[in-house]
């Protein structure tokens, strides 16, 4: 459907990669551990190599949860954009596939959050 | 001498000499927004207008509601009133709402004005411009209330400022401007009937007896003032959907839209009242959980039962709202203290006996889910490290709402909904948001996403503090625990201080 309006209404997307100054918009949530309320929204250089997200970027975006450092990472399952995905660490993540405002989930079984509550 | 004119003859009247009919110009022109929604009106005379009010008597009345309102707020201010509410805690309900929605009141006068101009119909006009003042003396007593609490309480400075920039006041922002940049029946529907008819009583309801549980007698005032106006109001809801139904069947499917649209942008918005419900009335009234069945499952069900001979079915999604009522107040209140270092208000965890209340009013939901995580967090700050989310949330692209309501077939669960639209991906909340954005995508890709916005440059620099001080909230003043607040040391101080007064 579209816009029912008097005139010829203009489509002036606000989001678009190049008002991010190089980087691209990644959104990215740990399925089961709610103690972070919403998945989190991040500004990254499409370059980055993922072996980078994860040691720098998860560390310090989920470092305060005490499942935290009990992850392992060769169990971990990555969701991209909603499906099952096998990242490259050593690619960044435009080579990954991982697009602006795509959404990277990972699961860690086992870990199912404070008290098994999905915190 | 002339016999005196009685309220409906005064009424005729008035409305009479200002339906004329124009010879300069064609209607079409001097109402140009009135045929481009697809509603169909055959007859503007057949708006009732089941009030007849006349300007006179308007102002009469009017006037004397509000001597008797300033008379209260007077008194309230020199008895140093706010000494009186149950705690200081209660004070960041009041935030909320007079951050939140007085803005918000500001923007009906404004739609309202928009309207009124809008109709042909003499009866829709009298009726709009009415609600439009109406709307105006809201914000404005809410604005005295504002002025007396900022005398003695941290984040009511600048109300104004902060509603235009603050990322959780994008909310209510948002909400109307997207009924004002609508046409004018899709507007009156979305304010007069989805909002006032249909959910006001979940707003002003909460709000007004909290303030009254937790002695807040300025706000009751302003609240009991507004309140014989919302019932007008939402007569005028009720009126104005009636009569779109009823002037052409093509009008109904056009309306039912509307309704599902603005239901679910309301009820979203309820997530703001529902964790004031629950979590930040000291002296709580009744539960989110109890207020929707009450307000909604049994009044609402009963107004739709009504509308079905006009061919209107409950709003889509009307189902998930009634799921998510053991857990939207826990994940509201969750969010913002996951962010209470960029709120103007404080967030706390709740003390042992209101953890009881919360698991005796929530059975399903509350022990399981939502405790081990507030013990996990109030364990962290008697350790000296009080959680704050060191990142920003993705938001939803509709309501604008961080993306934390969960899949009512695993509450663990964030429930993720994208689409495409010209090569960009847009996400959302829920299946609710998702459909008002496919409807109308050209509208909802301009949205200013207040995360999104602070990456692009645009709110003050690219660090916490930065973007505090663009949005004029003083860091250690305004936000972070009510534990380590200026208001609740003020607040401790002034208590023994007039304990002491008391016992010399």
């Amino acid at each position: 459907m579209s816009v029912k309006a008097l005139y010829d209404y203009p489509v002036v997307p606000k989001d678009t990669v190049e008002q991010f100054h190089g980087n691209q918009l990644v959104f990215i949530g740990w399925d089961q551990h709610l103690m972070f309320c919403s998945p989190i929204a991040l500004p990254l250089p499409p370059a980055l190599p993922f072996a980078a997200l994860v040691e720098q970027v998860l560390t310090d975006a989920y470092g305060q949860h005490p499942e935290f450092t009990r992850i392992d990472w060769s169990r971990v399952e990555w969701l991209l954009d909603g499906q099952p995905f096998t990242p490259n660490p050593v690619a960044g993540l435009r080579d990954n596939g991982i697009g602006h405002k795509s959404v990277i989930r990972f699961r860690t079984p086992g870990l199912n959050g404070i008290a098994g509550s999905g915190s | 001498m002339a016999k005196p004119m009685n309220m409906r003859d005064k009424y005729n009247r008035m409305t009479r000499d200002l339906g004329w009919e124009p010879s300069y110009q064609p209607k079409s022109k001097i109402y140009p927004q009135i045929e481009f929604e697809g509603i169909k009106i055959e007859n503007w005379e057949q708006w009732e207008d089941p009030f007849r009010l006349t300007m006179d008597a308007y102002w009469k009345y009017q006037a004397e509601k509000e001597r008797k309102l300033y008379a209260v707020i007077d008194s309230f201010a020199q008895n140093n009133g706010q000494l009186n509410i149950t705690d200081a805690r209660y004070v960041n309900a009041l935030k909320l709402f007079l951050t939140g929605i007085s803005p918000a009141e500001y923007s009906a006068h404004r739609g309202f004005s928009m309207v009124g101009r809008a109709f042909p119909g003499v009866g829709a006009q009298v009726a709009c411009q009415m609600q439009a003042v109406d709307e105006l003396r809201h914000v404005q007593t809410q604005v005295h209330t504002i002025s007396h609490y900022n005398k003695y309480f941290n984040g009511f400075q600048d109300f104004r400022h902060m509603h235009d920039r603050v990322w959780y006041l994008s909310v209510p922002k948002s909400f109307f401007e997207d009924a004002q940049t609508a046409g004018p029946f899709e507007f009156i529907t979305a304010i007069s009937f989805s909002f006032e008819y249909v959910l006001t009583n979940l707003l002003f309801m909460p709000f007004m007896s909290g303030a009254a549980f937790n002695g807040d007698m300025a706000t009751v005032t302003f609240g009991f003032s507004a309140q014989s106006d919302e019932a007008r109001h939402m007569t005028l809801g009720l009126e104005v959907i009636k009569f779109m139904l009823q002037q052409h069947p093509d009008n109904v499917p056009i309306v039912q839209r509307w309704i599902d649209k603005w239901f679910w942008r309301g009820y979203r918005l309820l997530s703001l009242v529902a964790m004031m419900m629950d979590y930040m009335l000291p002296k709580r009234v009744m539960s989110w959980k109890e207020a929707w069945e009450m307000y909604f499952e049994q009044n609402g069900g009963a107004l739709f039962e009504d509308l079905a001979r006009y061919g209107i079915r409950m709003p889509k999604y009307w189902e998930v709202s009634v799921q998510e009522k053991d857990h939207l107040s826990h994940q509201t209140w969750a969010t913002f203290y996951n962010y209470g270092h960029a709120a103007a208000f404080h967030t706390w965890m709740p003390d042992a006996e209101e953890m009881a209340w919360l698991a005796a009013k929530y059975p399903d939901s509350f022990d399981r889910w939502y405790r081990p995580r507030y013990e996990h967090w109030i364990a962290q700050e008697k350790a000296g490290h009080r959680f704050y989310n060191p990142s920003l949330p993705m938001l939803c692209q509709t309501c604008q709402i961080p993306m934390l309501y969960t899949d009512m077939d695993d509450p663990t669960q964030v429930v993720y909904r994208s689409t495409e639209y010209q090569g960009e991906k847009y996400h959302f909340c829920s299946d609710g948001c998702k459909d008002i954005f496919e409807h109308e995508p050209e509208k909802y890709v301009q949205a200013w996403l207040p995360v999104n916005q602070i990456y692009q440059g645009h709110c003050g620099g690219a660090t916490v503090p930065e973007v505090l001080n663009w949005y004029h909230l003083r860091d250690g003043q305004d936000n972070r625990d009510y534990l380590y607040s200026e208001d609740r040391q003020n607040w401790l101080r002034w208590k023994e201080a007039s304990s002491q007064l008391e016992t010399t």
